[in-house]
C-alpha cells in the first residue's frame, strides 16, 4: 500500500525540483491469473542524460520490468511518472509515445519495411509528425542497410533485421526514452557496433534531454553503453552500486513505506 | 384452401422418419461410428419439433401479448446462450456479451419488421411474430458466434502486433481495430453470401413453407425479401455489438490489452 497519507499530493512533490524524466514508484507485478509474484516492488528514477544497462539472468524479470514502465501488464500497485506527471489512462498514449519500448522479438505488420516504418505515423498521437523517408534512409544507411531494404517484405526479415526496423521505427518518432530489450541479441559484431554508435549519436543530439535503458547479456556492451548499471535477480531489482537508490533521493511519500 | 397433400398424418411422418435408416445404414456400411449419433439426432428432431409445435398451438390459442413475449424471451435466452459457447477461446463475461448482442439486435430488427414493415395488428400476432423472431435469431446467433470466435482468435494471434501498436502510442481503439476488422468481415461474409445466392442456390425455408402452405409464390417472395433484409441488418448489428462488447472487456482504460483474460475453452 502506498503511504499517500504523508503527502496527499505526490505529483506536486515530484515536480517541485526538476523531476526525473521517468519515475517508477513502488511498482510490483503478480501473475494476473495465478497470483504468483513476478516482480518484487521496485522504484527507479531515470534522469535526463541517463544511459542505463540492465542485466540479469534469463527469466529474472528484465522484460517484465521494461513492460511495467510502459504499463503493458496489470500493475498491482505503484505509479509511473513522466516528467513528474502521473501516468494515467488519459495520458497513456502520450506516455508511450515518449517512452519507446522495443521488444526483443519485434512485431511487424504485413507489408513492406516502409509500410512498417510508416505505421506509427497513422496513429492519432503522431498526427502532424510526418514520415520522413529521407531520414529513414539515413538511419538505415547508418545501420548498413541499402535503400532497397525499404521495399523488403516484413515476413522475409531475419530476426536481426526486424530488430533494426523496430529500432528505426521508434527513432523516427523522436522519443524521450528508449527502452531496448536486447536490441543486438540477433546481430553480428559489425552491426552491433553500428547500432551502438547510432544510439550514442541519438543520445548526443539533444544532450541531457533523453535517456536510454537497455537490457543486455553482454558485459562488454554493458561497459560500452552503460553509465548506470542495474541488476535484477530472483525477480528483485538489486540496489544500484555507485549511484544512490532512487528512493533515497526522492524524500517523498513514495519511499515512505519502503 | 390448402390442398389435401399438404396435410400430413402421423403415418406420413413415420415414413419420412424411416429415412434415418439410410443414414444409419451408410454409417454402418462405412464404419463411421455415427449410427448412434444419427438415431439420437433424429429422435431429437422429432421430439423438439413436436414439443415446439404443441407450445406454439397453445400460444396461438391463448393469443395474449405477454405469453408471446415470454416465449420470445425464452427463445432469445437460448440463442444468446449458444452464441458464446462455440469459440475456442473464452473470457469472463463472454456469455453476457453474447446474450446482450443477440437480444438487442434480434429484438430491434424484429420490432422493425413488426411495426415498420408489416405494421401488424395486433402487433404481437404470434403466427407472425414468433416465426419472424425465430428466423432472425437463428441468423443473429451465427453472426454473434462467428464474431466472438473470430475476434478472440485474432486478438490472441495478433497480441504481439497489438502491443507493438500500443507501445507506439496507439489508443486502445486504434490497437483493437487491427483485430476487429478481419473478425467483423469474416463474420459478415456468410450473410453477404446468403443475400447473393438466395433464390438461385437456396430457397429459404420460410418461403418454401409458405408456398407449401398455399401462399402464392409472388407473395411468399415479398415476405422473403423483407426477411432477408431484416436478417442482414440484425446479423451485422449483432456481430458488431459482440465485437464491441469484447473490446470493452479485453482493453482497459489505461490502454492495456488484457490478454490474460483470454483462455482456451476446455474441451467439453
Amino acid at each position: 500500500m502506498r503511504a499517500a497519507s504523508l503527502n496527499p499530493d505526490p505529483i506536486h512533490s515530484a515536480a517541485d525540483s526538476a523531476p526525473p524524466l521517468l519515475r517508477a514508484a513502488r511498482i510490483s507485478r503478480h501473475d494476473p491469473v495465478k497470483g504468483a509474484l513476478l516482480l518484487h516492488p521496485f522504484s527507479l528514477d531515470v534522469n535526463a542524460g541517463d544511459s542505463i544497462v540492465l542485466t540479469g539472468a534469463t527469466g529474472s524479470g528484465k522484460s517484465l520490468l521494461l513492460r511495467s514502465l510502459v504499463m503493458f501488464d496489470p500493475v498491482d500497485e505503484g505509479e509511473i511518472f513522466l516528467k513528474g506527471e502521473r501516468v494515467t489512462g488519459r495520458n497513456m498514449p502520450v506516455h508511450r509515445s515518449h517512452v519507446a519500448y522495443v521488444r526483443q522479438r519485434p512485431a511487424m505488420v504485413e507489408g513492406t519495411v516502409e509500410q512498417n516504418l510508416r505505421l506509427p505515423h497513422t496513429l492519432a498521437i503522431h498526427a502532424g509528425h510526418l514520415f520522413a523517408r529521407d531520414r529513414a534512409l539515413r538511419l538505415l544507411d547508418a545501420l548498413g542497410l541499402p535503400a532497397a531494404f525499404l521495399g523488403k517484405l516484413a515476413r522475409d526479415l531475419s530476426g536481426g533485421e526486424a530488430q533494426l526496423v523496430a529500432l528505426v521505427r521508434v527513432l523516427l518518432l523522436d522519443p524521450l526514452i528508449l527502452l531496448l530489450d536486447e536490441p543486438t541479441a540477433a546481430l553480428d559484431a559489425g552491426t552491433t557496433a553500428a547500432v551502438e554508435s547510432l544510439l550514442r549519436t541519438w543520445a548526443e543530439t539533444g544532450p541531457g534531454q533523453k535517456a536510454m535503458l537497455l537490457v543486455t547479456h553482454s558485459p562488454e556492451q554493458a561497459r560500452r553503453l552503460g553509465r548506470r548499471h542495474l541488476h535484477i535477480s530472483d525477480r528483485r531489482l538489486q540496489p544500484e552500486v555507485g549511484t544512490p537508490p532512487a528512493d533515497a533521493r526522492s524524500a517523498g511519500p513514495i519511499s515512505a513505506d519502503s | 384452401m390448402s390442398p389435401d397433400h399438404s396435410h400430413l398424418t402421423y403415418l406420413d411422418l413415420a415414413i419420412a422418419a424411416a429415412l434415418i435408416l439410410v443414414n444409419v445404414g451408410l454409417s454402418l456400411a462405412l464404419r463411421l461410428d455415427l449410427a448412434r449419433k444419427w438415431l439420437v439426432a433424429g429422435l431429437r428432431t422429432v421430439v423438439q419439433l413436436l414439443l415446439i409445435g404443441y407450445i406454439l398451438e397453445w400460444v396461438f390459442a391463448v393469443n395474449r401479448w405477454y405469453v408471446v413475449v415470454l416465449l420470445m424471451a425464452v427463445m432469445t435466452l437460448i440463442a444468446g446462450h449458444v452464441s458464446s459457447g462455440r469459440s475456442a477461446l473464452k473470457y469472463p463475461g463472454m456469455g453476457i456479451d453474447g446474450l446482450i448482442s443477440v437480444w438487442i439486435s434480434a429484438w430491434l430488427m424484429t420490432a422493425f419488421g413488426i411495426f415498420a414493415v408489416m405494421r401488424m395488428d395486433p402487433w404481437y400476432d404470434p403466427t407472425f411474430a414468433i416465426p419472424l423472431l425465430g428466423i432472425i435469431l437463428g441468423n443473429v446467433l451465427t453472426g454473434v458466434a462467428l464474431g466472438l470466435e473470430r475476434v478472440t482468435e485474432e486478438l490472441q494471434t495478433r497480441r504481439d502486433q497489438i502491443e507493438m501498436l500500443l507501445g507506439l502510442g496507439a489508443t486502445r481503439w486504434e490497437a483493437f481495430r487491427m483485430a476487429a476488422r478481419p473478425a467483423v468481415v469474416a463474420a459478415m461474409i456468410p450473410v453477404v453470401n446468403a443475400l447473393s445466392v438466395v433464390g438461385i442456390v437456396s430457397l429459404p425455408g420460410v418461403m418454401t413453407g409458405q408456398v407449401l402452405a398455399g401462399v402464392s409464390p409472388e407473395q411468399a417472395i415479398r415476405y422473403q425479401i423483407v426477411i432477408m433484409f431484416l436478417i442482414a441488418a440484425a446479423s451485422a448489428l449483432g456481430t458488431v455489438l459482440a465485437v464491441l462488447l469484447a473490446y470493452r472487456r479485453l482493453f482497459d482504460l489505461e490502454h492495456r490489452f488484457r490478454y490474460w483474460k483470454l483462455e482456451a475453452r476446455e474441451p467439453a
